[in-house]
C-alpha cells in the first residue's frame, strides 16, 4: 500500500479538486482529508458516514472559584496568558497542565475536552476518512495523525492499493503530521509569485522530511512565464513535473453540483488535462 | 511612532486558502495609508512580495526548552510524566528532549525535584520589519520543519502601533494560529469567494471570529462565479457584505506578478477607502 499527500503551500491553487479528480480516476484506492480545519474534499465526493468517533484533544484547566484563594500563583506561571480575573479561558489555554499541579489548594480541575470528530465514510469511489475540528481549536496536527491511522488501518483491512490523503495549506503542524511515512507527495502550484514563493518552501519541507515531490502547475496560463519558471525550476532541482492545467469556468461548475471535475465534464479542458496527468502519476507510482 | 489615523486594527481572514486575503490586506493598506501591514501567515507570508520593502530588520524568534543536566538527573520521570506534549523521555539511564514537540510551558523545570532542567532558548523562525510607501511591513517566518507557528505570531504581533491604523493579514484555516492572528482585532474582514468551498469554511471561521466577540464583514472576492450560497448564509445570518471583488483577469495577473492592483487599477482606491468608512461606522 503506498500513500500519497497531495499539498501547496499557498492555499487556494487547486489541491481539493486534483484529489477529488485522482479519487474519480483511482481504481483501489482510499481517500483521508488532512485539511481538517477547512476541509473540503467531502463536498465533491459525498460520503455517506459509517463511523463517528470523538475526538478528545489535550484537557483543559477549569478553576474552582470555591476552593480559589486568588493568590495569583496560576496567573503568574501560564505562559499562554489563558487566565483573567481567575478564570481560564479555554480558546487560550493549551492545556500544559502548569497552573493544575502548581495551585497550592488544588482548585484547578483538569477536564478532558472533545476538540473534533473523525469519520470513517462510503463514496462511491471507495472508502474516506476524514474528521472536523471544533472551530478555534488546538491540536490539528493530532486530529490529522488520527485521520491518517483510521485511513491506513482500514486501507490494510480492505485492501487497498493506495491512500490519497488531500492536505492543508502552510507548513506548520498539520502539514508536518499528513506528510508523515509517506511514499511521494504531489504539489499543486498556480503561476503567481506567491504561488511559486510557496511552493518553494513546501519543497524544502518535503526535502527536510526526504520525500520526493512531483508538481503540477494549475492555472498555468494565468502567467505563462511563471510557469515556465516554475518547470525550470523544477527541471534544475530533478522534481518530476506532472503537467499543467488550464483555467477552466468548468471548475467551479463541477464544484457547484458537487462533482469531481472529471466526472461532471470529462470533455472539458481541465478534466483532459488532469487525467493525462492522473496516468503519467500512476505509471510513475507503478514503477518505483 | 507618529501617526494620524485613529487607531484601529482591522485583521483580514478567510477560512478557505487562496480567497484573496493578501490581495485584500495588501491593496486596502495602500489604499488607506495604513501606518502598519502585519503579515501573519508565519508558514507561506506574501506581503512582502508585493511590498518589496526596504531598510529590513531582522530578529529571530526563540522559544525556551529544557535542557536536562545529566549529572544533577536521577531519572525519576516526573517531568516525562508530567509534560503533555509527550517532549521528554527518560528511560533507564538516558534522559531526552524531543524540542520540536515542547510547547514551551515551563512546567517540567517547576516539577524536577533536583533543579535538574534548565529552559534554553531556540530559535524557531524570524521576523523581518521593514518600511514601504509610508507603511511599516512585519512579517514572520517559521523554520523549515517547525510545528509551532503561534510563537512566530505573537512575536509579529508585539510590534504592533497600538496607536495607529493597522492591517493584519492571517493565516487560512479555523484553528489555533487563526485565533492567534485574529485575537485583539477591533474588527476582521473575512474574505471568501461564492463557492461551495468558500461557503463551507466561511460558515466555520465565522463562528470562530464571533465566539472572539469581534465584529465581522464579508469581502466576496471572485464575484460572479459558482453560486448564491454565501448571498444566502450573510443574509441569514445577519453578516453584512462590505465588498465585491468581481473576477478579472487583470486582477488576477497582476497579482500574479506581485503587483497591488490598485496601484494599475487606481479607481479602487477610493472603494478601499470607503471599506475603511463602512468599518469605521459598523464599529459604531
Amino acid at each position: 500500500m503506498k500513500q500519497i499527500t497531495i499539498l501547496s503551500g499557498k492555499g487556494g491553487t487547486g489541491k481539493t479538486t486534483i484529489t477529488a479528480c485522482f479519487a474519480a480516476l483511482s481504481e483501489n484506492a482510499l481517500f483521508a482529508d488532512c485539511d481538517v480545519d477547512a476541509s473540503n474534499l467531502h463536498l465533491l465526493l459525498n460520503p455517506t458516514v459509517k463511523e463517528t468517533m470523538d475526538f478528545k484533544g489535550l484537557n483543559v484547566a477549569k478553576i474552582d472559584p470555591t476552593k480559589c484563594i486568588e493568590c495569583g500563583k496560576c496567573v503568574e506561571l501560564c505562559r499562554f496568558n489563558a487566565i483573567e480575573d481567575f478564570k481560564v479561558d479555554p480558546i487560550h489555554c493549551e492545556g500544559c497542565k502548569v497552573c493544575v499541579v502548581n495551585c497550592p489548594v488544588e482548585a484547578i480541575e483538569f477536564n478532558e475536552r472533545i476538540c473534533g470528530h473523525a469519520y470513517i465514510s462510503e463514496t462511491k469511489y471507495g472508502p474516506m476518512s476524514h474528521a472536523r475540528l471544533t472551530p478555534g481549536m488546538e491540536n490539528s496536527g493530532k486530529l490529522v495523525t488520527l485521520v491518517r491511522q483510521n485511513a491506513s488501518k482500514l486501507a490494510e483491512e480492505m485492501g487497498k492499493d493506495l491512500v490519497l490523503v488531500d492536505g492543508s495549506p502552510g507548513i506548520g503542524c498539520p502539514v508536518i503530521a499528513s506528510i508523515a511515512n509517506i511514499e511521494a507527495a504531489v504539489v499543486v502550484v498556480e503561476p503567481t509569485l506567491s504561488g511559486i514563493h510557496d511552493l518553494k518552501r513546501a519543497v524544502e519541507l518535503l526535502d527536510h522530511f526526504e520525500i520526493a515531490p512531483f508538481v503540477i502547475v494549475n492555472k498555468f496560463d494565468i502567467n505563462e512565464e511563471n510557469t515556465v519558471d516554475i518547470e525550470k525550476y523544477c527541471t534544475e532541482d530533478n522534481i518530476v513535473l506532472l503537467g499543467r492545467v488550464p483555467f477552466d469556468p468548468t471548475v467551479t461548475r463541477a464544484m457547484v453540483q458537487g462533482l469531481p471535475v472529471v466526472e461532471f465534464e470529462p470533455n472539458a479542458v481541465s478534466s483532459k488535462a488532469i487525467i493525462k496527468i492522473w496516468k503519467r502519476f500512476s505509471d510513475h507510482l507503478l514503477n518505483d | 511612532m507618529t501617526t494620524t489615523n485613529n487607531p484601529l486594527k482591522i485583521v483580514v481572514a478567510s477560512g478557505k486558502g487562496g480567497t484573496g486575503k493578501t490581495l485584500v490586506a495588501v491593496n486596502l493598506a495602500l489604499s488607506v495609508n495604513a501606518d502598519q501591514l502585519l503579515d501573519c501567515d508565519v508558514e507561506e507570508p506574501n506581503d512582502h512580495i508585493f511590498l518589496n520593502p526596504v531598510e529590513t530588520k531582522n530578529e529571530k524568534v526563540q522559544i525556551l526548552v529544557p535542557e536536562i543536566d545529566e549529572n544533577k538527573c536521577t531519572y525519576c520521570r516526573k517531568c516525562a510524566e508530567f509534560c503533555q506534549f509527550n517532549a521528554l523521555f527518560i528511560a533507564g539511564e538516558t534522559a531526552m528532549v524531543f524540542k520540536e514537540l515542547c510547547h514551551s510551558c515551563g512546567g517540567c523545570k517547576l516539577i524536577c525535584p533536583e533543579d535538574a532542567i534548565t529552559e534554553k532558548p531556540r530559535a524557531i523562525g524570524e521576523i523581518t520589519v521593514g518600511k514601504s510607501e509610508g507603511i511599516e511591513l512585519v512579517y514572520g517566518k517559521l523554520n523549515i520543519g517547525e510545528a509551532l507557528a503561534v510563537p512566530i505570531i505573537s512575536a509579529v504581533k508585539e510590534h504592533i502601533n497600538k496607536e495607529g491604523l493597522v492591517v493584519l493579514d492571517s493565516p487560512p484555516g479555523t484553528a489555533c494560529p487563526v485565533v492567534e492572528s485574529v485575537d485583539g482585532s477591533d474588527y476582521c474582514i473575512m474574505v471568501t469567494e461564492p463557492t461551495p468551498f468558500g461557503l463551507h469554511d466561511l460558515e466555520v471561521a465565522a463562528e470562530v471570529v464571533m465566539q472572539l466577540g469581534i465584529p465581522l464583514g464579508i469581502v466576496v472576492n471572485f464575484a460572479g462565479i459558482g453560486d448564491r450560497g454565501v448571498y444566502d448564509f450573510c443574509d441569514r445570518r445577519n453578516i453584512p457584505v462590505v465588498m465585491e471583488i468581481p473576477y478579472d483577469r487583470r486582477i488576477a495577473e497582476l497579482y500574479s506578478k506581485g503587483i497591488s492592483f490598485t496601484a494599475e487599477m487606481p479607481e479602487w482606491k477610493p472603494r478601499f477607502q470607503e471599506l475603511l468608512n463602512t468599518i469605521r461606522a459598523q464599529i459604531k
